[in-house]
């Protein structure tokens, strides 16, 4: 599904801060897989969602999405099959417009029509369905300001923009680390609810090392820009979190470096 | 008598004006400061087609003329990625010289002897005339763009001001609607230019300075009465902050010591003044808490 190869990205070239973000990355992805990425900060887990969404253009490499390369493609247009959640609950909803409204901008992705009336009865209807499924009390709430709710709330609405229109791709980075525990838990079972429902293809960046092994059929940890290791079946279902961490001073001759991850390790 | 007919008559025909300036100011958070030169140059394009002799052929070409404006801010702005106020800038100061030229090089032309559209409706005396069509226009083009921000593309432009990135993440294409907008916003300002230069019966192309303020003033006065609810509420309430801006100033100029030329300023300071209001709050509830926490003490 995804295909990438080759991937580079150089910030600030030919200058004296030159900082290689991502270094000959190579992934490949299968339909349906679910890849959680773990890594130290500045390892280039954002970077690496940032090229595929098209925030910037590769230096050099080429990725290419169900067999579509997309590598030129400019932001929006790839925005038609890929869905991404962030960490910070603000970015992903308009706060000044309804649940409903917010709902139908994303759904527009299926049904663009300029003129016709947003949203329809007919969408209203289908949004408040889909929303009554996570079970979150928003479908009450559909003519609310997305302002007015809280963090968690807004993720949910967030993730079901996303999935709205079943992308082909679904991007969440560290979309739970900015909520408290409860509800991460909570937006974490509605995430893994839905990616089962579509069978989505999802790349997840966590901190939480125990989760990144849990959740999802394959990890991956990156570091410096280039992926270290890539676990799936088996030898991931054997993997431990001090492997992960064992694995990783042993290659790099230094200590994971991201502290909420090691505030995470026993967790 | 007088004095209330004619600021409803000017009040809605600059309502026009503040229902183009609330799109920029309020809906996508920028001052459009292009409102400066595209007031004028539907004012002239207005003033110019109808000393021709197609008082309606005017009005829609001032409107087309406003589009323009307004979409070369929106161009420059996106494409060329320069500063949302320089480009208005940009736009304004090139419009001086375009409204000189449409006027043939003449700051102003009257327009006494031509056929005016309020000269022209049927069953209704000029008079009358002056009081109808800013109603009817007022209306229409109120409900019309509330219409518009209801749509499919006017929710967009309004995602658009809200969060542009998550725009970006529902496959739009937020260039285009911001484009799209600056010239709706400024084919509306064009528009009241465009009226207001038959209602008077002249043009004056240095009648537009200054014009900003103006709706600005009107869509802050208008959200003073009816709060900041929901876009809907928002651009009726753009017309009748404009009503309001109007009989304000009548007020001042009739009874107070302030000329006439001080306008400006009092809307000015009015703008100032509005603007200001949520840090002031914000001082004065910290100066207590200081004073508070020295009792305390």
């Amino acid at each position: 599904m995804l295909d990438i190869q080759n991937a580079v990205k150089v910030f600030e070239k030919g200058t004296p801060i030159e900082h290689t973000a991502l270094n000959h990355v190579s992934l490949h992805m299968a339909p349906g897989e679910f890849l959680t990425i773990i890594g130290s900060n500045g390892a280039g887990k954002s970077t690496l969602f940032n090229a595929i969404c098209g925030s910037f253009l590769l230096n050099e490499g080429r990725i290419a999405l169900d067999g579509q390369d997309i590598t030129f493609l400019k932001e929006h247009k790839r925005a038609l099959h890929i869905g991404r959640v962030f960490q910070d609950p603000m970015k992903g909803t308009a706060p000044h417009m309804t649940i409903e409204e917010n709902l139908s901008l994303a759904y527009s992705r299926a049904t663009a029509k300029p003129l016709s009336f947003a949203p329809s009865r007919k969408q209203a209807a289908l949004f408040r369905d889909k929303i009554a499924e996570f079970g979150m009390n928003l479908e009450d709430r559909m003519k609310t300001k997305v302002g007015m709710l809280s963090g968690g709330q807004r993720q949910a609405v967030t993730l079901l923009m996303c999935t709205i229109v079943p992308p082909k791709l679904l991007l969440l980075d560290e979309h739970t680390a900015a909520l408290d525990p409860a509800t991460a838990d909570k937006v974490m079972e509605i995430t893994k609810r839905t990616v089962e429902q579509h069978h989505l293809t999802t790349l997840m960046i966590t901190h939480n090392m125990a989760s990144a092994l849990a959740i999802g059929s394959r990890t991956i940890m990156m570091d410096a820009g280039q992926i270290l290791f890539d676990f799936s079946g088996e030898e991931r279902a054997r993997t431990t979190v001090d492997d992960l961490l064992r694995l990783y001073s042993d290659s790099r001759h230094k200590v994971l470096d991201n502290d909420r991850m090691l505030l995470q390790k026993n967790g | 008598m007088k004095l209330l007919i004619g600021s409803l008559q000017l009040g809605l025909l600059y309502g026009v004006l503040a229902l183009g300036i609330y799109i920029s100011f309020r809906i996508l958070s920028i001052p459009d400061l292009t409102t400066e030169g595209s007031f004028a140059f539907g004012l002239s394009v207005s003033a110019a087609i109808t000393a021709a002799g197609h008082p309606v052929l005017a009005i829609l070409a001032a409107m087309a003329a406003g589009a323009l404006a307004g979409s070369v801010t929106g161009l420059l702005q996106t494409r060329f990625r320069i500063h949302p106020i320089l480009s208005g800038i940009i736009t304004m100061s090139g419009l001086y010289s375009i409204n000189l030229a449409v006027l043939s090089g003449s700051p102003n032309l009257s327009l006494v002897r031509a056929a005016t559209l309020f000269k022209l409706i049927p069953f209704l005396s000029k008079n009358d005339a002056m009081t109808v069509i800013p109603i009817v226009m007022a209306l229409l083009f109120l409900v019309l763009i509330i219409l518009f921000f209801h749509t499919h593309i006017g929710m967009c432009i309004r995602a658009v001001g809200d969060n542009e990135d998550m725009v970006r993440a529902s496959s739009i294409n937020v260039n285009a609607c911001k484009v799209l907008s600056f010239s709706v916003s400024n084919a509306l300002v064009a528009l009241s230019g465009a009226l207001i230069a038959q209602y008077q019966g002249y043009a004056d192309v240095s009648s537009s300075t200054g014009i900003l303020v103006v709706g600005l003033a009107s869509v802050i006065i208008g959200e003073a009465v009816f709060g900041r609810r929901s876009v809907t509420l928002g651009f009726i309430s753009a017309v009748v902050g404009s009503l309001v801006y109007r009989y304000i100033i009548a007020l001042a100029t009739r009874y107070s010591p302030l000329p006439a030329y001080m306008l400006k300023l009092v809307s000015a300071v009015i703008v100032a003044l509005a603007l200001a209001i949520p840090a002031l709050r914000q001082n004065m509830k910290e100066a207590r808490q200081k004073q508070g926490g020295k009792a305390h003490a």
